[in-house]
């Protein structure tokens, strides 16, 4: 209560500040007349008595400060007082607000969305119960994540280490509830998963280790939060519901709490469901077979009191037992641990590495704004130096001045924080719900909370004390007597101050950005006019899995090519393939490749890897492979038929020396069946090098199995056609679901698909491109504070030059010549360090080069288009500079 | 003016509340009343005077109260609160009791020591 007083108190004083204002003036105004009134009697003229009055009685000003304080007394009413005072002040500049605003916005802004994405993914790890002792096993020197359930089996027994070791495995299904069937993302783990992660059902209950007994045993889902709220609408009464998964019947056991999404940071399944059952739910037909490395991850608590270094030794002494034991399956088991939130070394690294490098360019890109806001602020205290000599003079102290112009650089720096805050949250909103791929369930979940909140705050604050003090000195150094008496005078500044150097720094790396935003922009729209090795140009993709309609493997070859026939059917379609995994699509298989001569095919003896497609007999005309040499396959290609391969010059070249040598070679690999196995192999044909997996990557050898030698569920069929593609998609549909009304397919352009693959450039790109946008609104504020701040200075001596007849060019030239020669100097280190900068980016950006024409004559283009942008009001001011007035006035 | 004596720290704060001991007076009044009952041996900076009567109003050692002043203008008019009083009687005792010291102090011949 008594606070609350305190407050009325306060609110009331604020209120009635200015009536108390005007009872401290009257009071005064009455001492002095009264003052007045007795040097009058005393025999002195009213006039002459009124000045020997004011004089007597001292400075006003800083009589009226120090009442202020000594009635008020407190830091909040003085606080007030200033922000009044403030307010005022910046509703008379709207342009200066204005700008300051959103450069601290902008900067401010930056930092909070890095902040938010750091916060919510590396501050807070992982939303499962004790997060930090949680790790995923990775192996050998590739730090592989990936294993064979029997090697899974003798981690998990063997081991005394964890609490427990979890595996699962990331499917794709087909679901049907009773209406039409779709694709859902299954995880499929072992029995022991939410204990292993102490995970509670939100609903029903969860599958345990004790469901497991032996292969499809547990026909049960658990759905995720999410999937249950979009699909089955909250009903509760889904628990013991029965429905269709890949045409198997599947009781669905309960529903995982909201926040529990998997392991995985970004990706956010559907539904889980128990590993044993994974030949029904992704066709996987022996989980025996040690070679078969198909578990997507390993992971569990380490034990209490278990260091890390303790539980590497233990894996370890367990992994060189089983590469002792068997030596043709398992190769290098030596073992790291790592955080499962992003696949562990795979991403991990990298999303810290890049998460980093946006901290420290939105940290520049703060200090830049502070380093302009500072440059304006000058301005406006050379600007406002008159009145400050003024206030000096009458007797208000030099704090008191500072005081008040800190109050505004924070007023300031609060606004632009709270704009760039909003700005940000906005910004992170729709990145929340944002779904970067039709197909994948990928999520970028990122809310800011009060953490976040905060350090904007701080942010904030500590900006606004930063550039507010800026005009310190100058303020410390004004000579009231000197300025009133003869008006600001501006000594031309010859020498390279820190200011000078900040600005230059800050050109230059708004030219940095900017050529690195436009190499990164050519490199894509090149790599999209790039030979692929295959043509995305008029075509369709179908992607499915007969799996999800529960084909079993002896009918997949049977079923693909009905499905080939019946689609080269639709009119207008000129042929039509089909390939377990296109380039460029979701990633394609690869796998070990031996010499003809080797016997023993342990992964050590490879001669080399190679990614490895099952195709079709008219893949490579349907998807525009350009065959070099030999033939492609018919479909007399069979199970009964000899083994054969069509591979790419790459493959040609590593294994056989030449194209020529390899039509009719042969060599050896692990059947794609039954890995147990090896298959000696004879290569029929040459295909052309494509781009595989990535757009960056170096020419990889590939290979291409006939469909009925290497047979799979995985189904994509490209439909090439004479006319536009995307016209064919319903015929595509009914054409399938004539065949099949249960197998959930996917359709989009051949063209659409390379989404996936461009979107690390495109990202890098727009990225670039939005820090680059910054950049230059930063240098724009920074060189326009600098020319202002320099017209300002000199306006006098601008007058008096277009007084002696100067012309426009040498005006200009005296006012201006400065800011631009800075312009210039960081401009030109700028476009160098963008040039070597680009180098790196080569990395993320196919065929980015900074050797173009084009872009060095963008960015010096843009460059000095910022330069006139910026130069341009402080000009017009310098221009229309009259002297007749300037010189009356001074 | 050149024989009046600086005011020593603290001593404005004593010598209000004295003036206004005597009957309340507007700021001017104060300043004059200072002037008289010192003998005008006393340099007051005339706006210093009113910093110091806020800081005492804000103490609760003066009350303040707008009323007419003897050539009919509005002025604030200042009196003694209770506690003033009573701080005035502290403060007169420990100033005397100073000046006593330090006259007794500078007043000591030889032959005492």
């Amino acid at each position: 209560m008594k606070l609350l007083a305190y407050f009325r108190s306060l609110a009331a004083k604020l209120l009635h500040r200015s009536e108390f204002d005007e009872e401290v003036e009257e009071e005064l105004r009455t001492h002095i007349q009264s003052r007045t009134d007795d040097l009058e009697r005393s025999g002195l003229g009213r006039a002459e008595a009124e000045r020997r009055a004011r004089i007597e009685f001292g400075a006003q000003e800083r009589f009226k400060e120090e009442i202020q304080d000594a009635a008020g007394g407190n830091f909040i009413d003085t606080l007030m007082q200033d922000l009044r005072v403030s307010l005022r002040a910046l509703r008379k500049s709207p342009g200066f607000l204005t700008v300051a605003v959103l450069t601290l916005a902008l900067g401010i802004g930056a930092n909070a969305v890095v902040f938010s994405v750091i916060n919510a993914f590396i501050l807070h790890p992982l939303n499962v119960p004790d997060a930090e002792s949680l790790y995923q096993l990775e192996r050998g020197k590739d730090k592989a994540g990936n294993y064979s359930y029997p090697d899974y089996l003798d981690l998990r027994d063997r081991n005394r280490s964890f609490d427990g070791l979890a595996a699962y495995d990331i499917a794709g299904a087909g679901l049907d509830t009773g209406k039409n069937p779709s694709r859902v993302w299954v995880i499929a783990a072992t029995g022991n998963y939410f204990d292993t992660l102490c995970i509670q059902p939100y609903l029903g209950q969860f599958f345990h280790a004790s469901d497991e007994r032996g292969p499809n045993s547990a026909p049960y889902i658990v759905l995720s939060y999410e999937y249950w709220h979009t699909h089955f609408q909250d009903d509760r009464g889904v628990v013991g519901r029965v429905v269709q998964l890949n045409k198997r019947p599947f009781t669905i056991l309960g529903v995982a709490p909201p926040e529990f999404h998997g392991v995985l940071m970004f990706f956010h399944p559907d539904m889980f469901a128990p590993l044993v059952n994974a030949e029904q739910i992704e066709g996987v037909t022996d989980l025996n077979v040690r070679a078969k490395r198909w578990l997507f991850m390993v992971m569990g608590h380490l034990k209490p009191g278990v260091t890390r270094a303790q539980a590497l030794a233990d894996l370890n002494s367990i992994g060189s037992h089983l590469e002792k034991t068997y030596p043709k399956e398992d190769g290098d088991m030596k073992f790291a641990l790592a955080r499962p939130s992003f696949y562990g070394d795979y991403l991990g690294p990298a999303v810290q590495a890049f998460l980093t490098g946006l901290l420290l360019l939105a940290g520049l890109i703060l200090l830049a704004a502070c380093a302009n806001l500072g440059s304006l602020f000058a301005v406006r205290a050379a600007d406002s130096s008159r009145e400050v000599a003024l206030r000096l003079a009458l007797g208000s102290s030099r704090r008191r001045i500072l005081r008040q112009v800190f109050t505004e650089a924070v007023l300031i720096s609060l606004m632009g924080g709270a704009v760039g805050l909003w700005g940000s949250v906005l910004l992170l909103r729709a990145l929340s719900v944002w779904q970067p791929f039709a197909r994948w369930p990928i999520h970028v979940p990122v809310n800011p909370d009060a953490t976040v909140y905060l350090v904007a705050l701080f942010l904030a604050l500590v900006s606004g004390f930063l550039f507010g003090a800026v005009p310190v000195r100058q303020i410390l150094r004004t000579n009231a007597y000197e300025i009133v008496k003869l008006g600001s005078t501006g000594t031309v500044r010859q020498k390279i101050t820190a200011r000078d150097l900040l600005l230059v720094v800050q050109i230059a790396i708004c030219a940095v950005l900017v050529t690195s935003s436009m190499v990164a922009v050519r490199g894509l729209v090149r790599s999209l006019r790039n030979n692929f090795g295959f043509d995305p140009q008029n075509a369709m993709l179908i992607d499915t899995d007969l799996g999800m309609s529960g084909y079993k493997i002896d009918n997949f070859p049977e079923m693909q090519k009905r499905m080939i026939d019946a689609l080269q059917a639709i009119p207008g379609v000129e042929s039509v393939g089909l390939a377990d995994q296109v380039p460029l699509g979701d990633g394609p298989n690869g796998a070990s490749i031996f010499n003809d001569k080797t016997v023993d095919l342990r992964p050590a003896n490879a001669a080399a890897d190679s990614f490895v497609f099952s195709i079709s007999p008219d893949y490579f005309r349907a998807d525009g492979v350009a065959l070099l040499s030999g033939r492609t396959f018919t479909w007399h290609d069979d199970q009964k038929a000899p083994r054969v391969a069509v591979v790419n010059q790459e493959f040609a070249r590593r294994i056989f020396g030449s194209v020529t040598n390899a039509i009719g070679g042969y060599y050896k690999m692990r059947d794609r069946e039954h890995p147990q196995d090896a298959d000696r192999i004879h290569v029929v044909g040459v295909v052309e090098d494509g781009k595989y997996a990535s757009l960056t990557e170096k020419p990889t050898p590939a290979m291409f199995l006939p469909l009925s030698q290497a047979r799979t569920g995985s189904t994509w069929l490209v439909v090439r056609s004479r006319r536009d593609p995307l016209q064919l998609g319903p015929a595509i549909r009914s054409t399938v679901r004539d065949l099949d009304a249960g197998l959930p397919i996917y359709i989009q352009t051949r063209y659409k698909e390379l989404d996936t693959i461009l979107f690390g450039a495109r990202m890098a790109t727009m990225a670039l491109g939005v820090l680059g946008v910054m950049g230059a609104m930063l240098a724009i504020t920074g060189i326009f504070g600098m020319a202002a701040y320099s017209v300002s200075k000199r306006l006098r001596e601008l007058g008096i030059r277009i007084a002696l007849g100067a012309e426009r060019k040498q005006v200009l030239q005296a006012a201006l010549g400065r800011a631009l020669k800075l312009l210039a100097l960081g401009s030109a280190a700028g476009l160098l360090l963008g040039i070597l900068a680009s180098r790196v980016l080569a990395f993320i950006v196919y065929s980015a080069t900074p050797r173009d024409p084009l872009v060095l004559a963008g960015v010096v283009l843009a460059m000095s288009f910022l330069g006139l942008l910026a130069t341009w009001i402080p000009a017009q001011r310098a221009l229309s500079v009259d002297p007749l007035i300037l010189l009356r006035e001074e | 003016m050149t024989d009046q004596a600086q005011l020593l720290p603290g001593t404005l704060d004593l010598l209000i509340l004295k003036a206004v001991s005597l009957g309340p007076l507007h700021g001017y009044g104060v300043l004059l009343r200072i002037g008289q009952i010192s003998g005008k041996a006393l340099l007051i900076e005339q706006g210093a005077l009113y910093p110091a009567l806020f800081r005492l109003v804000r103490q609760g050692l003066l009350k303040a109260s707008w009323g007419t002043s003897e050539n009919n203008r509005r002025a604030k008019f200042y009196e003694l609160t209770t506690a003033g009083r009573k701080r005035l009687r502290e403060e007169t005792e420990g100033w005397n009791r100073l000046a006593t010291a330090i006259g007794s102090a500078l007043a000591a011949q030889p032959e005492e020591v």
